[in-house]
Formats: C-alpha cells, sequence, structure tokens
C-alpha cells in the first residue's frame, strides 16, 4: 500500500488502483455524514477535486493522486458515509482508477514513511 | 495574538481527553473522545455536561432591582421591570439602527439582576453596559470568579437532584441558590439545546468538585462545542455573530417573540430602547427578509455562506445560509438562513448553491426537535 500527503491510501489491485483515505485522516475528519463520488468513466488529471466528503465539522475534498480514468466507484458509501470512519483503509474505499503507468506509484510513500509524515 | 485564556475546567478536559480549540479567545473542548455525533446523541437521550465558563457572568447592582431592571430595558427592549424574582428571560441588546449587539439570558434574583452574555461580545457589553447603566445608577461587574456549567437532556433533573433534590422543584426559566457539593451554586432550569436542563454559577474553586460528581454519573458524558452548535441549530436557536448581528433587527431574526407587549407600540413601556423607531415600525410594516429555518432535500449539508436562489437556475440570490450542518437527530442536513419575505413561507421550494450546483432545499417549520422544556 502506498499513501499520498493528501492522507490517501493506493492499492493496486491488478491493473487499477483502489484510492481511500487513511484511519488518520478519518479520525481528523471526524464523523463523516455526507460523501459525493465521481461518476465512472470519467477522466482525471492529478490534484482534480474527485470526492467530497463531509464531516459533522466541514467539508473537504479528496484529489485524484494521478492521471487516470475513474473505473468503478463505491456507490454504497453515498448511503452509508459512517462507513469511512468504522472502516477507512478497508471497506470505504472510494473509487478505482486506471492510470498509464503503475510504476508512477514508487513515488508516493510506503506505510512506514506515512507514519513518520503524520508524527 | 494574546495568549489563549482558560476555564477552570482546562485540565479536566485534558484528563477527559478533549480536542481543544481556540474560541472567543479561550481555549475550549470541541468534542471529547465520543466524537461530535455521540455526544449529540447523548445528549438527546441521557444526559451532557458543558463547560460554558468563557461565557461573560455579570451581575448589575443598584438601589432596587425595580431601579436596575428599569436602567436595563434602555437596552434591551425586553420586558425586565416585569421579570417576577427568581424568574429568567431571554433578550439582547440593540443598537440605533435597530440591530443586535448580542444576545444575553436576564436573571431575576431579588435585589439584583445576573446576566450572562457571550464570550466573544463581553468586552463590548461590558462597555455597553458601563455607558448606559453607570448613568441611571446601576454598576455592572463582570465576574472572575464563576465558573459555569450547562447540564442538558432528558436525565439532567434526575443527575442534579441526586446532588441537591430542590432542583425538582424548578420550572423552565426558574432560578434558585442552591447548595451543590457545598458551594452557592446559581442554578436556572435552561440552556441552549432544546432540552430540559439546568445551566449552574459555581464559584470557581468548586467547579472541578461539581464537574466530577455529575460526570461520576452514568447517565453524563462531557460534551464539546461541536454537538453544542448541532444541538442548538436543531433547536432552531440564533448563534450570534452568525444566526443573528449588529445588522439583523429582532423582527427579521424572528424574534418578536422576546419583545413583549409592554414594550411594543401601545405598551406601557413603549419603546425607550436603541432602535426603537426602526423596530417597532417593522412589527406594523414587516421586514423585508426573515430568518427561517431550512431542509435540504438531498443528503449534503448546507453551511453557512452557502446562497439560495429561488430558480434552479439563473437569477440572483435571495437570501444565505447563516448555520447549517448535519443534524444528528433528525438524521439530516438542517440550516438556517435569510431568505426575502415573498419566499419565507414554510414548504416554500427554494434552492442552495453547492459547489456549483443548485440543490433544492426547502422553508421549514423550526425548531427541528421537539423541545422538551420541563414548563
Amino acid at each position: 500500500m502506498k499513501f499520498t500527503e493528501e492522507h490517501e491510501w493506493l492499492r493496486v489491485e491488478g491493473d487499477v488502483v483502489v484510492v481511500g483515505i487513511t484511519a488518520h485522516a478519518a479520525e481528523q475528519l471526524g464523523d463523516v455524514v455526507f460523501v459525493e463520488l465521481p461518476e465512472e468513466g470519467t477522466t482525471v488529471s492529478k490534484d482534480d477535486e474527485v470526492v467530497v466528503i463531509e464531516s459533522v465539522k466541514a467539508a473537504s475534498d479528496i484529489l485524484a493522486p494521478l492521471d487516470g480514468e475513474i473505473v468503478e466507484v463505491n456507490s454504497p458509501l453515498a448511503d452509508e458515509p459512517s462507513k469511512v470512519n468504522d472502516d477507512p483503509e478497508g471497506e470505504a474505499w472510494f473509487f478505482k482508477m486506471k492510470i498509464e503507468d503503475l510504476s508512477a506509484l514508487d513515488d508516493f510513500m510506503d506505510e512506514a514513511a506515512y507514519k513518520d509524515f503524520i508524527g | 495574538m494574546d495568549e489563549l485564556k482558560r476555564t477552570p475546567l482546562h485540565d479536566l478536559h485534558i484528563e477527559l481527553g478533549a480536542k481543544m480549540v481556540p474560541f472567543a479567545g479561550y481555549e475550549m473542548p470541541v468534542q471529547y473522545k465520543l466524537g461530535v455525533l455521540k455526544e449529540h446523541l447523548h445528549t438527546r437521550e441521557r444526559a451532557g455536561l458543558f463547560d460554558v465558563s468563557h461565557m461573560g457572568q455579570v451581575i448589575l447592582s443598584g438601589d432596587s432591582v425595580e431601579r436596575i431592571a428599569l436602567a436595563l430595558e434602555s437596552l434591551v427592549p425586553v420586558n425586565i421591570a416585569g421579570l417576577a424574582e427568581n424568574r429568567q428571560r431571554y433578550g439582547f441588546f440593540t443598537n440605533d439602527a435597530g440591530g443586535i449587539e448580542d444576545d444575553l439570558m436576564i436573571a431575576n434574583r431579588g435585589d439584583h439582576l445576573f446576566v450572562v452574555v457571550n464570550a466573544a461580545c463581553k468586552t463590548e457589553d461590558m462597555a455597553l453596559m458601563r455607558a448606559g447603566l453607570e448613568p441611571k445608577g446601576v454598576t455592572p461587574r463582570l465576574l472572575g470568579d464563576r465558573a459555569l456549567l450547562a447540564l442538558q437532556g432528558p436525565a439532567a433533573e434526575d443527575v442534579l437532584a441526586g446532588l441537591n433534590p430542590a432542583v425538582r422543584e424548578m420550572r423552565f426559566m426558574d432560578v434558585a441558590t442552591v447548595e451543590l457539593v457545598g458551594a452557592d451554586c446559581w442554578v436556572s432550569r435552561s440552556g441552549y439545546t432544546g432540552e430540559d436542563g439546568f445551566e449552574i454559577s459555581v464559584p470557581e474553586d468548586k467547579a472541578v468538585d461539581l464537574a466530577r460528581a455529575l460526570l461520576a454519573h452514568d447517565d453524563v458524558e462531557p460534551i464539546g462545542l461541536g454537538a453544542r452548535d448541532s444541538l442548538r441549530l436543531e433547536a432552531g436557536l440564533c448563534l450570534y455573530g452568525h444566526d443573528i448581528d449588529t445588522t439583523t433587527t429582532p423582527v427579521e431574526a424572528a424574534l418578536t417573540w422576546a419583545i413583549q407587549k409592554i414594550r411594543r407600540s401601545g405598551g406601557a413601556r413603549e419603546g425607550g430602547f436603541p432602535g426603537a423607531e426602526k423596530i417597532l415600525a417593522e412589527f406594523d410594516t414587516g421586514a423585508s427578509r426573515a430568518r427561517v429555518g431550512l431542509r435540504p432535500e438531498g443528503r449534503a449539508p448546507m453551511r453557512e455562506g452557502v446562497e439560495i436562489f429561488a430558480q434552479e437556475e439563473g437569477g440572483t440570490p435571495i437570501g444565505r445560509v447563516t448555520s447549517g450542518g448535519f443534524g444528528p437527530t433528525t438524521g439530516t442536513p438542517v440550516a438556517m438562513g435569510y431568505v426575502a419575505i415573498d419566499h419565507a413561507a414554510p414548504g416554500t421550494k427554494l434552492f442552495g448553491e453547492l459547489r456549483g450546483k443548485r440543490l433544492a432545499l426547502e422553508v421549514a417549520e423550526m425548531p427541528f426537535v421537539t423541545q422538551t422544556y420541563k414548563r
């Protein structure tokens, strides 16, 4: 698993990358009450705002970690946003994206580096 | 930046695992371990303990409570002279433009008035009261040696009665001096959550003892400012600086219920407060906008600043959200805001612009939850 400085986790599954937010991010956000997911088939560029999350405290965006195409979204999350708090690094993935070159993932932090990053 | 002030309960908050944030010049708990959502629900189901010691507790003294009350009526458009001993009432300071300088609670404690003002407005309120009341022989004194706790929720009476059964006799908006943990506490049966409950002014050296005694009860959890905000929003209560401010009149803010007939046109003590001409005229003519409840139809919360439109496309905003978020008890987004008066009727379909999209919302009756005051 790889991690971004935006507190996303990236997991390679076959030829796609699964994207979610870290347990640390979920805890900082507080109780999540709303999730808006992108359309499947959308082409996105790195740092595009692709997901909106609202917690009891505030709204925040999930950015596309890389250029690519959204091939699948976790639709049930929209009806059960609290899953983001219950299982952020498992069941509550947001979307799967297809990217040109999986080796681009090498530039992201591994778990040890992410742990250092969040202190 | 000035150093943040701490309340007498600061160390207890840390011990309880609070996340502390700056609020109105104080370091305050925004949430504890339960988190905002569960703290909110716990308060509605059992009882929550809030530290509201940042608020300003002020004693108004003078020759007689009648004289003090009449003096305060020159700043507040409320029937204070008619407030019975050991009773409390909601009010607000108005300005010459008819706007609201702050809202406050006013209690008649026999030979003096005890008022509680918002933390962020303390300095301005004291200046306003000194200027307005001292020439009338009334002295305002901001207390620095008392904490203020709120115990709110359906179990509040049983919990507090465990420390002193006398509180069971109190009704909504009663005030009394009650001995709790060996200290003379000034208790009112009121709060700002829409629930039955109490606010307790306690000498600062007994504040931790009292908080611990209340928290020792199984039904009580400490509750932070996050849940305090969602509780008061569901209850339809205004947050000063957001839902009411120096530019909103009491008529626009739908707070006319707080201005008793005796202070309105034709009343025995009509007017005599800042902005009276404008405010009393608005009672007859109506205001051009009104504070209303708003229910977004979808799941997306609409927060402060969201602009409201009458149409799904085009046009100019006819209003704005002043408080909004997710209501843990309603299980839906809830909001309040100002809309042009011809769009203010409950049931009116409007649109809030969120992230460039117009999403449906409906003007709704407030409160969003049933108030459970013990009348």
